[in-house]
């Protein structure tokens, strides 16, 4: 590959952030080739710069940020002294874009077959008749059924991952040489996110374009990139072939990256059951009415549908699912935070179910919550120590116990102390769940339940959190209830796993079971949908 | 605080506003200073045109009252009748708006009938009819504007609610054991009140505006000079003298602009999206 002139050169690339960042370049002297039939990840945890170049390149820079220093060559022309009016006709034509939300980039009030043949029209290719066939073919092309009805429909009938492919539909209307994919399947559950992953690896093998795919997620990496780049704070720090960064990592930075991946390696460590269990759920069952108006049908989703399970002292049980198939509001349910239809909910022995609000709050800090986004789960007007002092507060402690208890907190959870009288906006995500963590462990609860909690977080931050979380449930034992769509992540922390789909348990069992030996077909979907099951990263000399 | 205050000053529309309103106040507050005799008194000569007298440098009226005064002391008026029948108004409609965001529900619904039966009569129109009842004093007067300006107010206060008690910080303040009161008091109404304050700025210019027309129409409280009622006593004059209705007019004119570009000032100032960008 290395006699070839590379597609696209990027040289000596630096940006430099507005006065007042917290760093002074966005990107500084970032180089990589893409050549042509090849695909290259950028990877790098968020806030990296990973996506700031790939704007460079199609011009969609905002006004603040120019390049400073660096060439963009593209086929020998260099795009950062092209003016606007050339960068439009090439946009499309030769350098074709995927964004990371399928939901936003798609006109909501165009029909699909128009938004696909808008591409076509304003760079006047494809006149007349054989506009529509171009866009049914490219339909088709994509794994889209139906083309000739798709056509005429509006986005919002589409799935998210159906959405996607017509993002990639539009993208290669025009065959463009290059494709630049931003975080093109993060917004996707995981089996969809396979089905897009495997429509971009055989879309490039057949068009033999050059791809550069920005991504987080090093399981996508080693499912599809043949070049890695790795990128920290706007320097890249290393690249080479995939084998090679994968497997052989040479920069420390890498090395700790790979080294937080979440893996499948499980300890097995075996619960003897105790003979009361914290937490009895039986026959639970709820079901979402909408469209109750005057007029118009009643519609009915059941979001769980006659589950059952449960938790023991000190046992971590996972609830694993795609979006939509009643995880978390199974876990909503368990903290009474919306009424179940029917169902039984045993904790210690007592059904919470049918209790009323003022009954059951006196009952509430034995079942607390972490929650999913730790930007919107403190409260931006109260101080880290009001945050954390408030449960106390409410239940009965005076003030100078809780703020007491609130400092032990801070350092139980590896917070330094000074963070007491700070607002949450100084702190970044991972410390945001940090205090997540110790606001639920400071009302000494029976049972947690943590709600996606480290989604929303980096690799090495989430490999933090989990590590965090484990010490303190096995110090503590605590039962815990962990929900999450993440296969990899349950394997890490879970005893036993419950696997749920459209509202219905499928499959449970310890998770060296549902792992490896997966009974029922959606499981096995499910397990087959993770990316990069080949590359196993603790084999990674990462040490 | 120092930090807002810089943020607000970064938007010169807002200072000329803030200047504007602190003259008319220093006025108001001064006016039994500067005119010890009431405004309605006969002082000099009828019908003098401005700037010829340096006594009075706005002219007089068909009866010899000094405009000059008549402006000063309406400038209480409006600024009472402006900022009280607003926080009144502002009290009601944060505690309906509250309750009906919060309770949802049967409580909303009930709540937010209520409110709407006094949207669906034209704000004016029921003021001057409940004026007209009770009798033109500066009492009915805000008794009425209080009426008809709170239901605004609750419907926003309301919205905002409806969103914020789904956001995972207040969640995490039911899951804690917090009670309804409490989470209300601490964890919503604060991050609501950037949007009620805004809002209540633009209520206090309407409020003058209002107060303005009913003193127009007559129904202005008799004791006190309003420069609503200098317009409405002037429309007989004006193609003899013209002053008697345009100084009031410029009062209101600049008191309502200086309001709302205050209002546009704050709601920037509070905006965390624009403070993130620039700081």
């Amino acid at each position: 590959m290395d006699d070839k002139t590379p597609l696209l050169s990027v040289q000596d690339l630096s940006i430099p952030l507005p006065l007042g960042g917290d760093r002074p370049y966005a990107v500084e002297n970032v180089s990589y080739d893409i050549f042509p039939g090849e695909i290259l990840c950028i990877v790098g945890e968020s806030g990296s710069g990973k996506s700031m170049s790939a704007n460079a390149i199609m011009g969609l820079l905002p006004d603040y940020l120019r390049p400073t220093q660096g060439r963009i060559f593209f086929n020998g022309t260099d795009l950062l002294t092209q003016p606007e009016s050339r960068l439009q006709a090439m946009r499309g034509r030769e350098i074709g874009m995927i964004f990371q939300e399928p939901l936003s980039a798609l006109n909501p009030l165009m029909t699909i077959g128009k938004q696909i043949s808008e591409v076509m029209q304003v760079h006047n290719e494809y006149p007349g008749n054989q506009r529509k066939q171009r866009v049914l073919d490219l339909l088709n092309f994509v794994g889209l059924p139906d083309p000739s009805v798709l056509y005429d429909v509006y986005p919002f009938r589409l799935s998210g991952g159906q959405r996607q492919r017509v993002m990639i539909a539009m993208a290669l209307a025009l065959e463009p040489a290059l494709l630049i994919a931003d975080e093109p399947t993060t917004a996707l559950d995981m089996t969809t996110q396979a089905q897009i992953l495997a429509l971009m690896a055989r879309i490039q093998k057949e068009k033999g374009m050059g791809v550069m795919f920005v991504t987080h997620d090093f399981g996508v990496v080693a499912e599809i990139a043949h070049r890695v780049a790795v990128m920290e704070k706007g320097i890249l720090v290393e690249q080479g072939s995939a084998e090679q960064v994968l497997n052989h990592p040479q920069h420390p930075y890498t090395k700790r990256l790979i080294a937080s991946v979440p893996h499948r390696a499980m300890q097995e460590s075996h619960q003897e059951k105790r003979p009361v269990p914290v937490l009895e759920v039986r026959n639970l069952y709820k079901a979402y009415v909408s469209g109750r108006g005057l007029l118009g049908t009643k519609r009915v989703v059941q979001a769980v549908d006659d589950v059952s399970f449960t938790v023991h002292d000190g046992q971590t049980v996972g609830i694993v699912g795609e979006s939509g198939s009643g995880k978390s509001t199974i876990g909503k349910c368990l903290l009474k935070l919306i009424h179940i239809d029917h169902g039984q909910m045993l904790f210690q022995g007592q059904d919470i179910a049918p209790l009323p609000e003022y009954r059951f709050r006196p009952m509430r800090h034995n079942i607390q919550m972490i929650f999913q986004d730790p930007f919107a789960s403190l409260n931006p007007r109260h101080t880290i120590g009001k945050i954390l002092s408030d449960g106390p507060i409410a239940n009965g402690k005076s003030h100078a116990q809780a703020s007491m208890r609130a400092r032990e907190l801070l350092e139980l959870v590896g917070m330094d102390a000074s963070a007491f009288h700070r607002y949450p906006n100084e702190f970044s995500g991972g410390q945001r769940q940090r205090i997540g963590i110790a606001r639920a462990l400071a009302l000494d609860p029976k049972l947690l339940v943590a709600d996606e909690s480290v989604s929303a977080l980096d690799v090495s931050v989430q490999a933090q959190v989990l590590d965090l979380l484990r010490t303190l449930q096995q110090e503590l034992q605590i039962a815990m209830i962990f929900i999450t769509h993440d296969l990899r992540v349950a394997a890490q922390i879970c005893n036993a796993v419950v696997v749920m789909h459209q509202g219905k348990i499928v499959e449970s069992g310890l998770p060296s079971q549902i792992f490896n030996a997966p009974q029922n077909p959606y499981t096995q979907k499910l397990i087959a949908a993770v990316p990069g099951k080949h590359w196993d990263p603790t084999q990674s000399e990462t040490a | 605080m120092k930090k807002f205050a810089k943020r607000y000053a970064r938007n010169y529309g807002a200072v000329f506003g803030l200047c504007i309103i602190l003259v008319v106040a220093a006025l108001a507050i001064a006016a039994p200073y500067i005119y010890e005799t009431s405004p309605w008194m006969m002082v000099d000569a009828p019908l003098i045109p401005p700037f010829t007298d340096a006594a009075y440098p706005f002219g007089t009226d068909m009866l010899g009252r000094d405009i000059t005064a008549g402006l000063v002391w309406g400038a209480r008026v409006s600024l009472i009748v402006g900022l009280l029948s607003t926080a009144i108004a502002l009290a009601f409609g944060i505690v309906i708006g509250a309750a009906a965001g919060y309770c949802g529900g049967r409580v909303d619904d009930a709540l937010m009938r209520f409110t709407e039966f006094f949207q669906t009569i034209p704000q004016l129109a029921l003021a001057v009819v409940i004026v007209a009842v009770m009798g033109p004093s500066i009492y009915s007067i805000m008794g009425a504007i209080t009426l008809v300006s709170w239901p605004p107010a609750a419907r926003l206060v309301r919205s905002e609610f409806m969103t914020l008690k789904r956001r995972e910080f207040v969640l995490a303040a039911i899951v804690i054991g917090q009670k309804p009161s409490r989470i209300v008091w601490s964890q919503i109404l604060p991050n609501a009140m950037s949007p009620i304050i805004v809002s209540a700025s633009f209520m206090v210019a309407t409020a003058i505006l209002t107060e303005s027309a009913l003193s127009f129409l007559g129904l202005g409280d008799r004791n006190m000079m309003s420069w609503g009622f200098m317009i409405g006593a002037s429309r007989t004059m004006i193609r003899e003298a013209w002053w008697m209705s345009v100084w009031p007019g410029v009062a209101i004119l600049l008191t309502v602009l200086a309001i709302n570009l205050i209002g546009e000032g704050l709601s920037d100032a509070l905006n965390p999206q624009l403070r993130k960008r620039s700081e």
